[in-house]
């Protein structure tokens, strides 16, 4: 299933809602992987809004490619990435030349779904007006405190910085500034002292 | 003493007559020290001390933050007022010593915008007025939609012309002349930030048309202050003390409080900040709420009141004070 309910956490951690439509002059879709389902679903609450609808596509290397069924939705633009990198001076684009009256709508990866959001919200945009969603994996894009490297898709903690090589504890201390959660040192004190490796949320 | 009533003595050191309807006061601390600092859109609560009573009512600050010399407002004279402008328009002279309170602003500047884009109706110019010098002293891009009845009564819409001519916008009645919103609001690079400030009527015709157009209700600001309306005469207990204190007819309930020596908070007295929010303790009768404070759920439970613009009307009403 890509639904995910996270367990209740510190007030830092994001949460994410359920996508639904709301009256707007235009409207841009921003989803990776089986974030593609939750905007699938929006497409059938409201077929309509489609013909006004910039879509954003990045499907994940392995998976599903929903990126046909996206199409079959009738958006006005569709564009599909091979990675968030490569989409976002896209995303630039399309949040520069946009009005207000402009709906946001975010669904995916944590990673994708905080990074949009910095960019919708660098461009003025209020941040808790951007709708999510979240669907699919629950890996997470971390931030090494002591290095400040950013290492993508981490499913387990703790875990060596892709950096640095510490052993890092993934916090559910969140930087909405720099779309990561916050990895922090496990052994310091005591170097070579790591605690077993969990998946997070297992 | 309540939050945010911290007061200024000050002296009245100018009026001056901006149109028929509208005066404009200067008011310079008497002790000859600075004023307070204050960011646009920010208010002061007047004094007045009319005959037997005191009024107390918010006026929007409109001379610049920047300048911490004085303060300035514009009052409109309110035939049908309490009589808080009359006393303005009529009683208030050069050199007359007059208390104001320290600013308080419930309609500030979202500094996160990339624009601001301001819709003014008649008097509701006047926050704006020390928005746009506060946005002129941090190059902030601005844009001022301004509607005016006639010519002869727009106030400082020549001095804004003047300054700003591609940033101004006058729009005269008499003229037909109107806001193409929908048009304007459409055309608003993302990013923008709508604020509005002016009848009621426009307040409401602005936050609609921008709810309908997409916009984030987090992108629109509107400051109305309710003038507290005239009422049936009620009582009112004090759960605390057991007083009973009578609201008279043309007596806002938290005036009847103060006019009692109850010290109840306040902020705005227009029933927008939420500051007087009171709890009912128990109460047999109808509520006559005003505010912009409460839900409507909340307004519906019937367990609170805001007593600087809200009444009540039926046999007793006890509040926790």
């Amino acid at each position: 299933m890509s639904r995910f309910q996270f367990p209740p956490s510190i007030r830092s951690r994001p949460v994410y809602g359920t996508l639904e439509p709301r009256r707007g002059t235009a409207h841009l879709m921003v989803a990776d992987a089986e974030g593609a389902e939750a905007l699938l679903d929006l497409a059938r609450a409201a077929p309509e809004m489609m013909a006004k609808a910039h879509v954003l596509y990045i499907p994940a290397a392995e998976g599903n490619d929903l990126a046909d069924r996206l199409r079959a939705t009738g958006p006005a633009q569709f564009y599909v990435g091979p990675s968030y990198a490569a989409s976002v001076s896209r995303l630039r684009k399309a949040l520069a030349d946009a009005h207000m009256g402009l709906q946001i709508y975010l669904a995916g990866t944590e990673g994708l779904i905080g990074q949009a959001m910095q960019e919708a919200m660098s461009a003025g945009y209020p941040a808790s007006a951007i709708q999510t969603e979240h669907r699919g994996s629950v890996a997470r894009r971390v931030q090494c405190v002591h290095c400040k490297g950013v290492t993508e898709n981490v499913s387990v903690t703790p875990f060596v910085c892709s950096h640095c090589g510490l052993n890092l504890f993934v916090r559910d201390h969140y930087s909405r500034r720099i779309a990561a959660f916050q990895g922090v040192c496990v052994d310091a004190e005591d170097p070579g002292d790591v605690p077993a490796q969990e998946g997070l949320y297992q | 003493m309540s939050a945010g009533t911290k007061k200024i003595d000050v002296t009245v050191t100018e009026v001056v007559e901006v149109n028929d309807l509208v005066k404009r006061f200067r008011f310079e601390r008497s002790d000859g020290a600075e004023m307070p600092t204050f960011s646009g859109g920010a208010h002061t609560v007047v004094e007045m001390k009319d005959g037997g009573i005191t009024r107390l009512n918010p006026y929007s600050l409109m001379s610049d933050p920047r300048d911490r010399s004085a303060f300035m407002i514009s009052v409109r004279r309110d035939e049908q007022g309490r009589g808080g402008s009359l006393f303005m328009h009529r009683e208030v002279k050069v050199g007359d010593r007059m208390v104001l309170s320290y600013p308080v602003n419930l309609f500030s500047l979202d500094l996160r915008a990339k624009k601001h884009l301001m819709i003014a109706g008649g008097i509701g110019i006047t926050p704006f007025l020390a928005q746009i010098k506060q946005l002129e002293g941090m190059n902030g891009h601005f844009e001022l939609h301004y509607s005016v009845r006639t010519a002869a009564l727009g106030s400082y819409t020549e001095e804004l012309k003047a300054h700003y001519p591609d940033r101004v916008h006058v729009y005269h009645d008499d003229q037909g002349e109107a806001i193409a919103l929908g048009d304007l609001l459409d055309g608003q690079p993302l990013g923008t930030h709508l604020y509005v400030c002016g009848p009621k009527g426009m307040i409401e015709w602005v936050c609609r048309t921008a709810e309908e157009r997409g916009w984030p209700a987090e992108a629109v600001h509107y400051e109305e202050f309710l003038a507290p309306q005239s009422g049936k005469p009620f009582s009112v207990t004090l759960a605390k003390t057991g007083k009973v204190i009578p609201v008279g007819e043309h007596q806002s309930m938290l005036e009847a409080l103060e006019a009692a020596g109850v010290d109840a908070p306040y902020l705005c007295r227009g029933g927008a900040c939420g500051q007087c929010e009171t709890d009912v303790v128990s109460h047999d009768g109808a509520f006559v709420h005003r505010d912009h404070w409460l839900t409507d759920d909340q307004k519906a439970c019937g367990n609170k009141i805001m007593p600087c613009v809200s009444r009540f009307e039926g046999r007793s009403l006890v509040i926790d004070r």
